[in-house]
């Protein structure tokens, strides 16, 4: 009997769960919500997932060839900052300012910091932010959801040469769908007072960025997600509940002025924000405590954004903020050692 | 329950709610709370559970380390060519924090010399070469009389069979159970939760040997002043809390308790907690809060020995795993080299195959099969081709916090880890607690990234205390 002896480590036995299997699932979770939003948007919102998903797989493959580091492609995490990038983007927002902002969101927010796992923000908003300040108009150009011809025809946005400014569509979109105004709800709400009533929310007939408009189905991928074990749920709970509060408070404060907690719940990004993107492990607090700290900060900051901010939409910099904290969060939320008494630090 | 026991550690009064259920669910488990906070569920693969523990024969050659036990090494009492009987002391102990050493059988020693050792090194062994006829009578006693026997005489009656903490501490048994004097102690734990997957030893000693178990637990309380034992036992051991409930005495002074099955239960701060509801501090031992733990197994042996006045010479062993053809629990006499061990118990041939002495959580891989069975291991697992752990990419730390969810210490291992890739041990010990660190492993077997924290660990303390020393 010479049999080859393996010598390992303790623990001999594991979970079983990686990194691939994490990433990959909340993919999975991700397709149904790209899938509604191609059925609301069309042709233009198809090619803008596809685009910027793609530019974020070249950039980071790019980026580890540079690096001499062996690909990281198989670990999805590069196609899940591409298709959030691209759900959270106007879905006729021009190809190649969606490939810049891909670049820039694998570049900057995460090979510069060694890619995954030691990124400090989260990609996808950076590359968000960044096209936010880079292409202003472009950004806040929206185009109808439910057109008659979005299957037959792009928007006239999509297919904008590179380096030029995309052509004025507001006679196109009034065309497209009558009645279009362009304002999404927030917008509405802020110049117009006028609430976008949650019907309109729960079936997509709102303006809006590519993803954010079907808030069941990302609270049904989110919860598949926290169900198996790959996401969070005191996260988005945290922000979701936070931002309510707010809401309930200046609603109580002044009726006429502020809208109720589920207009703040639905419209914008915060959906989807809070579901996916600030429940990315790497920028969020690991400490139990530290998350719902991180949560509650995120949702108030938003709120505050929204109503008393310049923008209209204030989840993406709330985030950023959040995500820029997470090491402060952590540093003061470490957990209480076993046998500690509280309130003294050996 | 006489006054000795603080208000705050008195018997939980809703014992009678967790007791179990006639058909072997636990009824009003939804308010079963009495547990250590975080842990894992790791697949308990208890197959051996259900069958008698056997009896192996001999070897016939044992290898007997001097060094079995934590402590300075038995000093042997017998040369090359000696001739010893089953049972006779070969080693005598050096010091308080040390224990002697018994022929497993009889026969005639052949060498005192290096041999190779589990943990790597080789170290000072007795060789024994046994006859063939030697029998499982044990020629040598020490019979006193352990009724009327006083504390003093108990713990010193412990040292001299050489017993130690058999769960795979190997601490001596009566050097755990000297209390210094400034130290009340109320409760023994008897620690039968037996939390690693794979193990059953434990499990079939409660259900074999009840009686021993009760004897052993008696002499341990007298032995350090205790009023009352609870025994703990993790719910997927029912049978053998109905076992020992057969056997309790009447005085009520023994109880035994059912416990959440998680791991690790059976860590001794861990059990304490779930048992009694308070936390041992960090840096202090069970004694700081009145409390001694001691295992199933060891009390279960000093109960078969101490009355006869014979010492350890042999332990049971629960040799399994899938690389395994007839697994079970066997009696094995101290010494009995790996190899003749594992023919016994029908290894499979296969190609690739890890062998780990003691449990899958925090046991030891070893790399010869010449090392021998010591007082320590409770178990042998054979893991096939199929059932070694593939080597797996190990990516960096993705922050999910799943380490931080699971670590009983209220560690953060997430930081500990990525201070260890920095090297920045000084931190990891003074602001991260390092030293609160058991290496349950834990943390290492939820990791997505497949970080081998644990290993990381023991690398650092093993830097900081050659740093201090």
């Amino acid at each position: 009997m010479t049999p080859r002896i393996e010598l390992r480590t303790s623990p001999h036995v594991v979970q079983g769960g990686s990194v691939e299997q994490i990433m990959l699932h909340v993919v999975l979770a991700l397709l149904p919500i790209a899938a509604f939003s191609v059925w609301q948007y069309g042709l233009s919102a198809l090619a803008s997932l596809v685009t910027v998903t793609l530019a974020c797989i070249g950039s980071e493959r790019l980026f580890n060839r540079l690096a001499g580091k062996p690909g990281t492609l198989t670990d999805w995490s590069a196609t899940i900052t591409g298709l959030l990038l691209a759900l959270s983007l106007p879905p006729a927002f021009p190809l190649w300012m969606g490939a810049v902002a891909g670049f820039v969101a694998i570049a900057l927010g995460k090979a510069l910091f060694g890619g995954i796992g030691y990124n400090v923000m989260n990609p996808a908003l950076v590359g968000r932010a960044f096209v936010q300040a880079a292409f202003p108009v472009a950004i806040t150009t929206w185009i109808p959801a439910f057109a008659p011809q979005r299957f037959s025809e792009f928007a006239p946005t999509t297919f904008t040469a590179p380096l030029m400014q995309p052509p004025d569509i507001s006679a196109w979109a009034k065309q497209a769908l009558d009645g279009f105004t362009g304002a999404t709800p927030l917008a509405s709400w802020k110049f117009d007072n006028v609430l976008t009533t949650p019907t309109d929310f729960l079936t997509g007939a709102v303006t809006a960025s590519a993803g954010e408009t079907s808030a069941i189905l990302i609270l049904l991928s989110g919860g598949y997600l926290a169900a198996r074990g790959f996401l969070d749920w005191r996260i988005p709970a945290a922000i979701l509940g936070s931002a309510a509060l707010a809401a309930l408070l200046f609603q109580w404060l002044d009726p006429a002025r502020y809208p109720d907690p589920l207009f703040v719940l639905l419209s914008g990004g915060l959906m989807l924000g809070a579901v996916f993107m600030a429940s990315d492990m790497a920028t969020s607090p690991v400490t139990p405590k530290g998350v719902w700290i991180y949560g509650a900060l995120i949702g108030v900051i938003t709120v505050m954004i929204r109503y008393f901010g310049g923008l209209t939409e204030g989840v993406m910099y709330a985030i950023l903020i959040g995500n820029a904290l997470t090491p402060l969060i952590d540093q003061v939320t470490q957990p209480k050692l076993f046998g500690q008494t509280r309130g003294k630090r050996a | 329950m006489k006054q000795g026991i603080p208000f705050h550690l008195k018997p939980r009064s809703d014992e009678s709610l967790f007791t179990p259920h006639p058909n072997g669910k636990r009824m009003f488990s939804f308010f079963h709370r009495h547990t250590f906070a975080r842990g894992v569920h790791p697949d308990a693969h208890k197959s051996t559970a259900g069958s008698p523990i056997r009896r192996m024969p001999f070897a016939s050659r044992m290898i007997l380390p001097l060094a079995q036990h934590i402590g300075k090494p038995a000093v042997p009492l017998v040369r090359a060519g000696e001739e010893v009987v089953r049972g006779q002391p070969i080693a005598k102990a050096d010091g308080f924090l040390s224990v002697p050493i018994h022929a497993p059988a009889d026969g005639v020693i052949e060498a005192i010399e290096l041999k190779a050792s589990a943990r790597g090194p080789w170290v000072e062994s007795i060789v024994l070469r046994v006859y063939e006829a030697s029998t499982q009578q044990v020629g040598w006693s020490q019979p006193c009389d352990i009724d009327n026997a006083s504390p003093r005489d108990i713990i010193q009656a412990i040292q001299d069979s050489g017993m130690v903490g058999l769960g795979g501490a190997t601490f001596p048994s009566h050097a755990k159970l000297t209390v210094p004097a400034e130290h009340k102690i109320h409760t023994l734990i008897v620690n039968g939760c037996e939390c690693e997957p794979y193990l059953t030893c434990d499990h079939r000693l409660m259900l074999e040997y009840p009686a021993d178990l009760m004897i052993g637990t008696r002499l341990a309380m007298r032995a350090i002043g205790a009023e009352r034992a609870i025994i703990g036992v993790e719910d997927n051991k029912l049978d053998a809390v109905e076992a020992i409930r057969r056997c309790l005495p009447a005085d009520g002074r023994i109880t035994v308790q059912v416990v959440p099955t998680k791991y690790p239960q059976g860590a001794e701060k861990m059990l304490i907690k779930s048992l009694l509801g308070v936390e041992v501090p960090p840096g202090k031992l069970p004694m700081h809060v009145g409390v001694v733990v001691n295992n199933v197994g060891t009390l279960a042996q000093l109960g078969q020995l101490l009355p006869a006045g014979v010492g350890l010479t042999e332990r049971v062993v629960t040799v399994t795993g899938p690389g395994i053809n007839k697994p079970g629990d066997y009696w094995v006499p101290i010494g009995t080299p790996m190899r003749t061990v594992l023919e016994w118990a029908g290894v499979r041939d296969v190609d690739a195959r890890e062998i780990i002495l003691g449990g899958p959580m925090m046991g030891q891989a070893v790399a010869s099969l010449d090392v021998p069975v010591t007082k320590g291991v409770s178990g042998i697992l054979v893991f096939d081709k199929l059932h070694v752990e593939a080597e797996r990419k190990i990516w960096p730390c993705i922050k999910c916090g799943e380490c931080v969810k699971v670590c009983p210490m209220g560690l953060n291992p997430s930081m500990l880890g990525m201070l260890a890739a920095r090297r920045e041990y000084e931190a990891m010990g003074a602001a991260y607690h390092l030293g609160d660190c058991f290496e349950c492993g834990c943390c290492t077997y939820v990791c997505p990234s497949h970080i081998p924290l644990v290993q990381q660990f023991r690398v650092a303390k093993g830097i900081l205390r050659s740093k201090s020393a």
